[in-house]
């Protein structure tokens, strides 16, 4: 964001930049920004809180001020990343004959159906579509089970990609199924690798694909860095 | 150590351009201007073509757009914000209450979207990408950028 505030001032436009890395601001010196200690993702800080992204917006015009650069401003609000875990209901189990993120996965469609309806647009959809998830999870259990995973049948053959998309299917789902206040930062991240068996079996064929010796690429992201 | 921690100590490691003589635009007054957002978020369109890793490219987003897809392929931040409230990355509606109330002038008619996880070099989008997107905005008459990271 920093190198394309320099272009784009330099083609005349003014800039101002929500800083979210502040040693980068401060190493790549934009014309100006407003470094916010906000959660990654969320560079307005507080979703569905307009008062509070009214703030964020005001600060960083307020920099559109300055006669001189570069401007490094801190937004005087900090935003903790530690959330409270969400409470979330997962379905029972209906199918004993399939794998039980299998199972789980099919039985939250509804829930994501209900989430596409109501936004109207899905995030889901680089490699497989939501009818795809429940059979890319099987395939994810299977690595996890012993099998090769280069011939395993991944979908469009990009780990990554099949993990954007089983993920994005679950926290989407989820937003149609939490109970009480909206998800906090990296909340429903935390929700589908500790509480779901879709994210441990994610989590377990990712540890397959890495102890096999596949390269990083492979198998890194899958899942955030931390992760194990 | 959490993962917007892990995420914020291995960025402030990546290799900074530098930028020597660098451009410093004063704009008109605010209540004038016309704004933009340009965002990292790799947001688009469904109808657009989507992002593939290491897309140095951009998209433009129509000011009347809200179907937005989150294109971004790090899996390290919290994509399920956007899923709660697309203005937390992309404020198109807090810019058009701003403008309804005269705060700013106008909002630009198109806005534009990269992807945050570029090649360390930064080559494409400082010499190529960004330069063309930036000079589109400025023929649709932008005065301001305000740039939202992801």
């Amino acid at each position: 964001m920093s190198v394309l505030a320099h272009v784009f001032e330099a083609a005349g436009i003014a800039t101002v930049v929500l800083s979210s890395v502040r040693e980068m601001a401060l190493n790549v010196a934009p014309p100006r920004a407003l470094h916010c200690e906000f959660p990654l993702g969320r560079p307005l800080g507080k979703p569905r809180d307009v008062p509070f992204q009214i703030e964020v917006l005001r600060h960083a015009f307020a920099l559109l001020d300055a006669r001189s650069g570069p401007v490094l401003v801190d937004f005087p609000e900090v935003i903790e990343t530690d959330s409270e875990p969400v409470a979330c209901s997962l379905p029972p189990r209906f199918d004993a004959t399939v794998h039980p993120a299998v199972d789980e996965a099919r039985g939250l469609r509804r829930a994501y159906d209900r989430a596409r309806e109501r936004r109207g647009v899905t995030s889901v959809g680089r490699v497989v579509d939501a009818d795809g998830v429940p059979a890319a999870i099987a395939v994810f259990a299977a690595i996890a089970d012993g099998a090769e995973w280069k011939s395993a049948g991944i979908p469009g053959g990009n780990t990554t990609a099949v993990c954007h998309d089983i993920r994005t299917y679950y926290e989407e789902a989820a937003l149609e199924l939490v109970n009480g206040p909206l998800p906090g930062p990296r909340a429903l991240e935390d929700w589908f690798f500790e509480q779901t068996e879709a994210g441990t079996t994610v989590l377990q064929a990712r540890a397959a694909i890495r102890d096999s010796g596949a390269k990083a690429p492979a198998w890194f992201y899958m899942t955030p860095a931390q992760r194990p | 150590m959490n993962g917007d921690q892990a995420m914020r100590a291995h960025s402030a490691t990546l290799p900074a351009p530098t930028f020597a003589d660098p451009a410093f635009v004063t704009p008109p007054p605010l209540s004038t201007a016309t704004v933009a957002i340009v965002t990292s978020a790799a947001l688009h369109t469904p109808d657009d073509t989507a992002f593939a890793g290491g897309d140095a490219g951009f998209r433009f987003i129509d000011r009347n757009r809200r179907d937005l897809i989150l294109g971004h392929w790090s899996p390290n931040f919290d994509r399920a914000a956007i899923a709660i409230d697309l203005n937390v990355v992309y404020p198109i509606d807090r810019l058009e209450e701003l403008a309804a109330q005269g705060v700013i002038g106008r909002v630009a008619p198109r806005h534009v979207s990269f992807a945050g996880n570029q090649p360390d070099d930064v080559a494409t989008i400082r010499l190529d990408t960004g330069p063309t997107a930036a000079a589109a905005l400025r023929a649709d008459g932008v005065d301001v950028v305000i740039l939202t990271p992801v």
